[in-house]
């Protein structure tokens, strides 16, 4: 199961795209409250997106973005029908990548 | 000689194909794109110095071109919504900082061709304090900013 949803709704002239992650975002400054030890961070540094395999939006992140990130972005030029792929690699190398039609 | 230029030159192209071999099945792909990550910028404890080390400069000017919306009051610390709109031609990246928080610079989107001078994402905050839109267009920098009022274990929590 992806740990990404991306829905992408082409309107007149613009693509919004809009795209959760599930991932913990710890920034590594959280304590566990029964043992007192800190939790070691794990966050997203980067997200690629690409539509129809450009790369159109990269985000790079700290680890002060929320928990189960959330982002949106616009696009001009993109069309129904068209893939957006939305790629992430954290902290501790694990990634994942989604596709979707831009409906 | 010539042949031990020849025997260089093999030992060169089976290398160079073992790598991109690597690359192809996906081996080296996270070394490679964590290497863009700008660690010094976020790891960085001001807003200055956090700016130097992601665009170079930490000069910037107030723009009316650069629209933050975020709340007035974050009722929840964790999740703060904040939305960035410009106007700019040329916009490079916009990024967002919180001046209060230990590592101010937050997130930093670099805009590809096409996409809108917009991002609407969520963040967090240790305590009040101005969140700042920052976009590089045309090399230099815009701002926007907006206080954000956390009350910790308050009504709001």
């Amino acid at each position: 199961m992806s740990t990404i949803k991306i829905r992408a709704k082409a309107g007149d002239k613009v693509t919004k795209v809009s795209a959760l992650i599930e991932h913990p975002m710890e920034t590594g400054m959280r304590k566990n409250k029964k043992t007192g030890k800190k939790i070691p961070a794990h966050f997203i540094q980067e997200v690629v997106c690409e539509l129809n395999g450009t790369v159109v939006l990269t985000a790079l992140w700290g680890p002060a973005v929320s928990k189960r990130p959330f982002l949106q972005f616009k696009i001009e030029g993109a069309k129904k029908g068209d893939t957006i792929k939305l790629s992430w690699v954290d902290n501790k190398g694990e990634k994942d990548s989604a596709e979707a039609k831009i409906a | 000689m010539i042949n031990m230029k020849r025997r260089t030159f093999l030992k060169g192209s089976v290398a160079a194909g073992a790598v991109s071999v690597a690359v192809g099945a996906g081996l080296l792909t996270p070394r490679a794109v964590l290497a863009a990550w700008p660690s010094d910028a976020f790891k960085a404890t001001s807003v200055d110095a956090a700016l130097d080390a992601l665009a170079g400069t930490h000069a910037m000017q107030a723009s009316d071109k650069v629209q933050i919306d975020a709340p007035d009051l974050g009722e929840n610390s964790a999740v703060v919504p904040v939305k960035v709109t410009s106007q700019l031609a040329d916009i490079e990246s916009i990024s967002i900082i919180v001046d209060k928080n230990a590592s101010p610079l937050t997130a930093s989107f670099i805009l590809g061709p096409g996409v809108q001078g917009f991002v609407n994402t969520r963040i967090k905050m240790g305590k009040t304090s101005n969140v700042i839109a920052v976009v590089k267009a045309g090399g230099k920098l815009y701002s926007a900013q907006k206080e954000v009022k956390i009350t910790i274990g308050g009504c709001g929590g």
